[in-house]
């Protein structure tokens, strides 16, 4: 299979001019003939649906939320990046371009980062007019702050809840083509396949959730804007709901996945603290703007931290990064963590935390300062763990936040399946092997507002389409399979739970593919793996019916996708013999223990072929190709 | 300081809407007070999945107070009884061992219910539908800095556009109104000058959406206020109520439908 990004041709900056340009469009009258299907209601997947029913196409939309308005997006806290250099502090579309490259190490293409950076600046403009309400300054204009990866201030936020406010703007466009009769919504809904006729994707089959029935749903293109998969962890800062499946269904048919190896361990979370717990809380990264990272300097030092003087401790991320210090990318601060707790310089009672600590910043600014820029992140800290933060500094440690890696498209956003497109976190395409701060939410919008309207215009204009329904055999025979999946999971009536399964799958993950990994651990974790799967389908048990409301029913087909796509990521990591971003091989580093990447051999993205279950995945490659770049060592120093 | 406890459940058994709910006594024992209230509730599931039983459906997602996806009404208060937090931020250390702790989902004529604790909220959508947005399309937008906006009001527009959608605000309130949830989204907008071309529009459909959903009226009793987990104020109900007399006499609309 050759793997053509289609990247336009001609000088950077005016590749999506360009492209628009030559990209054929769909006349006014003629969109209201198609019909799209959009799944997820996330950032993506709200600004697309409603950014598309507004040029006229029909839609529909799905969630498996109760409303479209609970996506996970709306747990981003910190904010979103555009280089509007509004505080006049240098920034450009140019740097943003090279801070995203440079932050995910050199693994994603270039093309397609330059036009992020480039929309990114009309994002703000929309939300704005949406009534999304950035926060400001006195004088009425808006302010920004800065995140990790990047010298200057471009990241725009509301409070500590950016990501709710951005996505209850784009639910307000999207309720209001509901409300206009473009887009039909379907929340508690979730697909289970992505049906194919003649190699085109031309529908989706559904599970409705209230009710259990099995519904196919026709179209011209199906967009897929369903997320990340960072619960494969089990646990990770992702909602309780979010999962791979759709993403997994669509790589069974045919859709390749891209560096899936790539999961993003944020540096700021708050630590684990028994083994009941079943999510792990994200502290925004903008807490990084005002908090200083330390921990004792004397292994095994246990007093409480107010008792360790100024000269016990050690601020490591300023020492060792004098200039980005406490800013440092995501990757970089949670191994440096890693690292302090695994030389026993850990605090708190289980010794995996270190301090995030307000004192100076609250002797400098204030504590109404202070509060005003974190008083929620304060607020839910002091909820989880009944400590008052700005009395003793926060202890935090890294968990699984977001992943990098997705299903496999090109410069339009279309899979290597014809008509299936894939947005936001569910592709792979921006971030390479470490996702900044404050770029998700970018994405998310980039691609919903300013990108699929146009290029799924391209496709529709240019491919023919065979009248289809739902009455075509092939989704009758996709409805057969899921309806068989899910009676072979209610059968098993076995004795351990799925969480139970779910919990130990993440084990397996956390310890063989998390922060640092190595190919004997990467091999072993496949075979425990697939052990574990074997057990599943023989000792798992499912309660309840299919044909109601059946929430352990809905985990069960999640954990069961998880469970063989676990096995992906492993192989993933296994076959890329070097280090880059996120994916820290141990055999790979430089001598200041920071992750080397091989340009030579490695400089390319990794999309696996589904070639039958149990089989080893077909390898295919897209060389990375810098023109405007040079590849140079990471540094932050 | 973590400590275990032992504790009464006392949880609405619903199978479907048309039948009927009750009561069930469970006990669950060690639960760590560092937990969470879902946490304690999947613990118990756990239980009644390994002995065959049906476990107990509640909604939840992010928990982290954001989605608005979960609550419950704890020992006659929605949410529980911590001021400020949803039920998935809601810690097992605001109780006390050998407690009883009543369970039961959101009761109201517009929140029909699906599940045992799990209601259907659609009607919160509806009424944004009928109104709760600005109508601008995706593209030809001006600068966001050509318009300044005063940080208070800016401040005040976010207050209240931090509604989560919970629902809160009608299972507390004895009418079950949701002008709490309606007033917080004509605020927002209201407040906002880019809001402010379809305020009187969108106040008058948006109430009336609600009315015709089945949600009682406000009678002061300030109940939501009260239950709010991100403690939206009732200023925004006065204001929505100011919004909506203003509009009713003078806005263009009605000006031309009663000329």
């Amino acid at each position: 299979m050759e793997l053509d990004a289609k990247i336009p041709g001609g000088p950077l900056k005016d590749k999506w001019d360009r492209h628009r340009f030559e990209t054929k469009l769909v006349n006014p009258a003629n969109k209201r003939k198609f019909n799209l299907i959009v799944v997820g209601t996330g950032l993506a997947g709200s600004s697309a649906a409603a950014s598309l029913a507004e040029l006229g196409y029909n839609i529909k939309c799905f969630c498996i939320q109760d409303s479209p308005r609970r996506a996970h997006s709306i747990a981003a806290q910190g904010g979103i990046n555009s280089p509007k250099n509004y505080p006049n502090d240098g920034d450009s579309i140019w740097r943003l371009f090279y801070d995203t490259v440079k932050g995910g190490d050199f693994r994603a293409r270039e093309a397609n980062i330059y036009r992020l950076a480039q929309v990114s600046v009309n994002i703000i403009d929309q939300c704005v007019a949406q009534g999304v309400p950035f926060a400001r300054e006195y004088g009425g204009l808006i302010a920004n702050r800065s995140f990790g990866g990047a010298q200057v201030s471009r990241t725009f936020y509301a409070r500590g809840q950016t990501g709710q406010q951005l996505l209850l703007g784009a639910y307000s466009a999207l309720s209001r083509q509901i409300a206009a009769g473009k887009v039909e919504m379907f929340p508690r809904r979730e697909m289970l396949d992505v049906v194919v006729v003649n190699e085109q994707a031309r529908g989706i089959v559904t599970r409705n959730l209230i009710t259990g029935e099995i519904e196919s749903h026709a179209a011209d293109a199906v967009i897929l804007c369903t997320g990340g998969y960072a619960n494969v962890f089990y646990l990770s800062t992702n909602a309780m709901g979010s999962n791979v499946t759709a993403a997994f269904r669509a790589y069974k048919r045919g859709a390749l996945f891209a560096n899936p190896c790539y999961t993003q361990i944020h540096p700021t979370c708050i630590p684990v603290h028994g083994t009941y717990q079943s999510k792990l809380t994200l502290m925004s990264e903008s807490l990084r703007n005002d908090g200083r990272v330390w921990v004792p300097k004397n292994p095994g030092d246990k007093r409480p931290p107010n008792q360790i003087h100024e000269s016990e401790r050690d601020y490591y991320l300023e020492n060792k990064y004098p200039s980005f210090g406490n800013l440092v990318p995501r990757d970089v601060a949670s191994r440096n963590a890693k690292e302090q707790c695994d030389m026993n310089k850990g605090v708190g009672s289980t010794g995996l935390a270190v301090y995030l600590d307000f004192a100076d910043a609250i002797k400098r600014d204030g504590k109404d300062v202070i509060a005003k820029k974190y008083g929620n992140l304060f607020h839910m800290y002091e909820k989880i763990t009944a400590d008052d933060p700005y009395q003793t500094p926060m202890m935090i440690f890294p968990a699984t936040h977001y992943t990098m890696g997705g299903l496999w498209v090109d410069y339009n956003l279309m899979s290597n399946l014809d008509g299936l497109f894939v947005l936001g976190e569910a592709n792979f395409s921006d971030h390479g092997a470490n996702r900044l701060g404050a770029s998700a939410l970018m994405q998310g919008l980039a691609d919903g507002y300013f990108i699929i309207p146009y290029t799924i215009g391209g496709y529709l204009a240019e491919a023919s389409f065979e009248k289809v329904t739902i009455d075509h055999a092939a989704f009758k025979e996709a409805e057969k399979e899921a309806d068989l999946h899910i009676r072979k999971l209610l059968s098993i009536n076995g004795k351990r739970t799925v969480d139970d399964f779910h919990r130990e799958l993440g084990h397996i993950l956390w310890n063989y593919c998390g922060m640092s990994r190595n190919d004997e651990g990467l091999l072993k974790g496949k075979e425990l793996i697939r052990k574990l799967r074997e057990e599943f389908w023989e000792n798992v048990t499912v309660p309840g019916s299919r044909v109601e409301f059946n929430q352990s029913l809905e985990k069960a087909g999640r954990v069961a996708d998880f469970l063989e796509f676990g096995e992906l990521m492993l192989t993933d990591a296994y076959e890329r013999k070097e280090s880059c971003g996120c994916h820290f091989n141990e055999a790979y580093q430089t001598e200041e223990n920071e992750a080397k990447r091989d340009d030579e051999n490695f400089c390319h993205v990794s999309a696996w072929e589904y070639a039958g279950d149990d089989k080893e995945p077909v390898f295919h490659k897209e060389p990375l190709v810098f023109e405007n770049i040079e590849l140079t060592q990471r540094s932050y120093k | 300081m973590t400590e275990t406890l032992d504790l009464t459940l006392k949880i609405w058994r619903q199978s479907g809407q048309n039948v009927r709910g009750r009561l069930e006594t469970y006990v669950v024992k060690n639960i760590s007070t560092d937990m969470s209230f879902l946490e304690m509730l999947d613990i118990l599931n756990e239980q009644l999945t390994l002995e065959g039983k049906d476990p107990i459906a509640f909604d939840h997602d992010c928990r982290e107070g954001i989605c608005g996806m979960c609550g419950a009404v704890i020992n006659g208060r929605a949410h529980g009884p911590e001021k400020g937090t949803t039920l998935c931020q809601l810690h097992m250390r605001q109780f006390s061992n050998n407690d009883t702790i009543i369970i039961e989902p959101w009761r109201s004529r517009a929140f029909p219910l699906i599940k045992d604790l799990v209601v259907d909220r659609s009607a919160f959508d509806k009424i944004i539908q009928a109104g709760g947005y600005i109508s601008v399309n995706t593209g030809g937008v001006p600068d966001a800095n050509v318009i300044p906006i005063p940080q208070e009001t800016a401040e005040k527009a976010m207050d209240a556009a931090a509604c989560i959608g919970c629902g809160a605000c009608v299972a507390a309130c004895p009418n079950a109104s949701a002008m709490l949830f309606v007033g917080a989204k004509v605020s927002h907008l209201a407040l906002l000058p880019q809001g402010r071309p379809e305020a009187a529009k969108r106040v008058l459909a948006m109430v009336e959406k609600m009315d015709e959903l089945g949600f009682g009226n406000c009678t002061n009793e300030r109940e939501c206020e009260a239950e709010c987990p991100k403690e939206i104020s009732i200023t925004n109900i006065a204001r929505m109520n100011r919004e909506f007399v203003k509009a009713s006499f003078f806005s263009p609309m009605k000006l031309s439908a009663n000329s």
